[in-house]
């Protein structure tokens, strides 16, 4: 996983509550056997007219002006900015996958749900939860300043923007050290291999049903 | 000394260390694999050269992209068919144990866990699915991860986890005549709101949820994460070891004896302590049908749908194409679902049965559909002829997988097309692309099949 570095995007918002993996990312799209191209079926039944399929070249398929990632200003956007309960439902790791392939670096959310958050941090994504009144007043501010944009410092835990406004959020210790890093979780899981194998001996004396299907 | 919830017991006994950074190394005993979330999962461990931890540790089914119909031509969608022979080929490959599509135990994973034995009580359980928490009805901790911790614990038997706060949700009294789990875990939801159990893993208790089948327990547990909470759990009692005895993979002998000792410990001790107590009464609970395009937006069949200015009821509304203040008797149904890892077990195949026996489907459903979440729940409903009876109102008979809960595979909801569905979600586009779902008990889909709209079956006329 690549280090999260400080970067300045422009911010889209998605004013809406509970938005699910489905709507994320479809279900038909899940059938890939691949960790990437999943970006241009990012949210695939809101941002286009017509029904989407795996595979499908998406150029010249008709596309939902209404929707805020069709818009001009917010094409670009690499930070989210959303309601409460973010990720609810299914566990599919092919939301974080299809963010990050459309170019989103952070999402900012009133609140997330559990496994979608921390299936973020496996994929080198900031999820970073505000006050509602914070989201309230970021989202009036992207509609009203066109290419309205935040600089994410995660290393000192603020957003910044034009104005030199400052917001810090909260992250823990070893989240943000795993982004800061680039952590291998698995390599440093197997760092601990001699432990993991003390245990289990252990584990099989005291529950030997468990080893034996 | 402070006593334990079962979640702290079962945290405990998996704890291989604490780290400094609040993050503990927990090991898990039971890894269930599907088709969908574990492809990239062995991909990466190959391309890492890591290799499988314990092998039998892991098991294998293909559940999701399954025809439920027509199984001898084979999966016809060739993406879904590579998916399915990718899992087949990587379980081949690292010696998986795997229930494949021809095998007579395939089904969903959350069935055939518990069904095979491979659940069971004390273990710790995890899959690339957040229904996972299903198999916490066993009192096992279960819970939902993504694919990259699936390849975590392919490679190393554990997870990194931050330890999640302890909820206890407690049911007291008795559920009414004809009320069923789903209507409780569907109330539940109602009241705690989608998000109401993020952070928690939720201890289930109380004499309503004493009082529930085996069957039952799953299909409250499974709809734990429509809650937000990753992990459901229900103490053991003598109805756990009932369930879990002689079943194919389920210890035997002095082994069984011995692992019994054990699991009987597998309640939250009198004096344990929860972060947050909530309390219900069961005998408010009637019928609950969901109205709108979250597990929270639900309400009695006996209502109307509410009024309200919140901007989520309004969004919800315009994709279903109904509107506040309308009685839930009066929405006109197109399909009928009854299956999924919520409700497809044998008891909830009954149930629905019983309400549709010598009966038909009305004229104005253009498709109502019974899949059996597993091979063994097929045969035995057959045995018991509910097969007969479904398909003599009027119902398709499938072949059992995840089916039209998700719409991987050929089952699917057609724009604007509305389902009382068994099912979990009823997410915009979940069940196909501008379908609309509105989730319910069995008994109270197979009656819309009857009616072609919402009764409540509870009430001994509900066919007049």
């Amino acid at each position: 996983m690549d280090k999260f570095q400080t970067f300045t995007g422009i911010v889209a918002p998605l004013d809406r509550a509970n938005i699910d993996t489905d709507a994320i990312i479809p279900k038909q799209f899940l059938k890939s056997i691949h960790r990437t191209g999943f970006g241009p079926y990012l949210f695939d039944e809101w941002r286009y007219l017509d029904h989407g399929e795996p595979g499908q070249d998406c150029s010249d398929r008709p596309l939902n002006q209404d929707f805020v990632l069709n818009q001009e200003r917010y094409r670009n956007a690499s930070i989210l900015l959303t309601r409460e309960n973010f990720g609810c439902g299914s566990s599919r790791e092919h939301a974080p996958w299809a963010l990050l392939d459309f170019g989103i670096k952070t999402i900012i959310a009133e609140s997330f749900a559990d496994i979608f958050y921390n299936n973020c941090f496996k994929n080198g994504i900031l999820p970073i939860a505000l006050p509602s009144e914070k989201v309230e007043s970021l989202i009036e501010k992207t509609k009203l300043n066109i290419g309205f944009s935040l600089k994410v410092e995660l290393d000192k835990q603020i957003l910044i923007d034009s104005n030199e406004t400052v917001i810090p959020f909260d992250i823990e210790s070893f989240r943000k050290d795993a982004l800061l890093n680039g952590l291998d979780e698995i390599g440093l899981t197997l760092s601990r291999v001699e432990e993991i194998k003390s245990f289990e001996i252990d584990h099989l004396k005291k529950y030997p049903w468990i080893f034996k299907s | 000394m402070i006593g334990k919830t079962l979640f702290d017991k079962l945290w405990d006994s998996h704890l291989v260390r604490e780290n400094e950074d609040g993050t503990s190394l927990l090991y898990i005993d039971r890894h269930l694999i599907h088709e969908v979330t574990s492809p990239q999962a062995f991909e990466g461990m190959r391309l890492a050269n890591r290799s499988l931890w314990r092998t039998e540790a892991n098991v294998a089914v293909p559940d999701h992209n399954i025809p439920t119909k027509d199984r001898e031509k084979g999966i016809e969608d060739p993406i879904s068919k590579l998916q399915v022979d990718t899992l087949d080929a990587n379980c081949d490959s690292f010696k998986i144990k795997e229930f494949k599509m021809s095998n007579p135990n395939q089904g969903i994973v959350h069935v055939i866990g518990p069904e095979q034995g491979l659940t069971l009580p004390g273990m710790t359980i995890v899959c690339g699915d957040s229904h996972t928490s299903t198999h916490g009805a066993l009192g096992a901790l279960a819970f939902g991860i993504g694919t990259s911790e699936v390849e975590h614990v392919l490679s190393t038997q554990c997870l990194i986890q931050q330890k999640t706060k302890n909820m206890l949700i407690k049911v007291n009294g008795e559920l009414k005549q004809g009320i069923t789990a789903k209507d409780l875990i569907l109330y539940i939801i109602g009241k705690i709101g989608t998000a109401g159990g993020t952070g928690y893993a939720i201890e289930f208790g109380g004499d309503a949820i004493k009082s529930l089948s085996m069957e039952g327990r799953m299909t409250v547990c499974n709809m734990t994460i429509e809650a937000g909470a990753r992990a459901g759990l229900i103490a053991v009692d003598q109805k756990t070891l009932d369930y879990v005895k002689d079943k194919p993979f389920s210890p035997k002998g002095a082994l069984w004896t011995e692992a019994c000792e054990y699991w009987e410990t597998l309640q939250s001790d009198e004096n344990a302590v929860f972060d947050k107590i909530i309390e219900f009464n069961a005998d408010k609970i009637n019928p609950m049908v969901t109205w709108g395009t979250s597990p929270e937006l639900v309400t009695d069949v006996e209502n109307e749908i509410p009024f309200s200015s919140n901007d989520k009821f309004q969004l919800a509304l315009n994709y279903m194409g109904l509107e506040m203040g309308m009685p839930i008797k009066n929405i006109l149904l197109d399909k009928i679902f009854i299956g999924s890892c919520t409700n497809s077990r044998i008891e909830d195949l009954r149930e629905a049965a019983k309400i549709v026996d010598g009966k038909k489907v009305s004229d104005s459903i253009k498709l109502a559909m019974v899949v059996p979440g597993s091979g063994p729940v097929k045969l035995q409903a057959e045995q018991e002829g509910l097969d007969k009876i479904f398909i003599n109102a009027g119902f398709e008979w499938r072949d059992p997988g995840c089916s039209m809960c998700l719409a991987m595979n050929a089952d699917r909801l057609e724009a604007g097309e509305r389902c009382a569905s068994t099912s979990n979600r009823n997410f915009e586009g979940r069940q196909g692309q501008g379908g609309r779902t509105h989730l319910v008990s069995p008994a109270m889909a197979a009656a819309a099949a009857i009616k072609g709209y919402f009764v409540n079956v509870t009430n001994a006329d509900w066919g007049n």
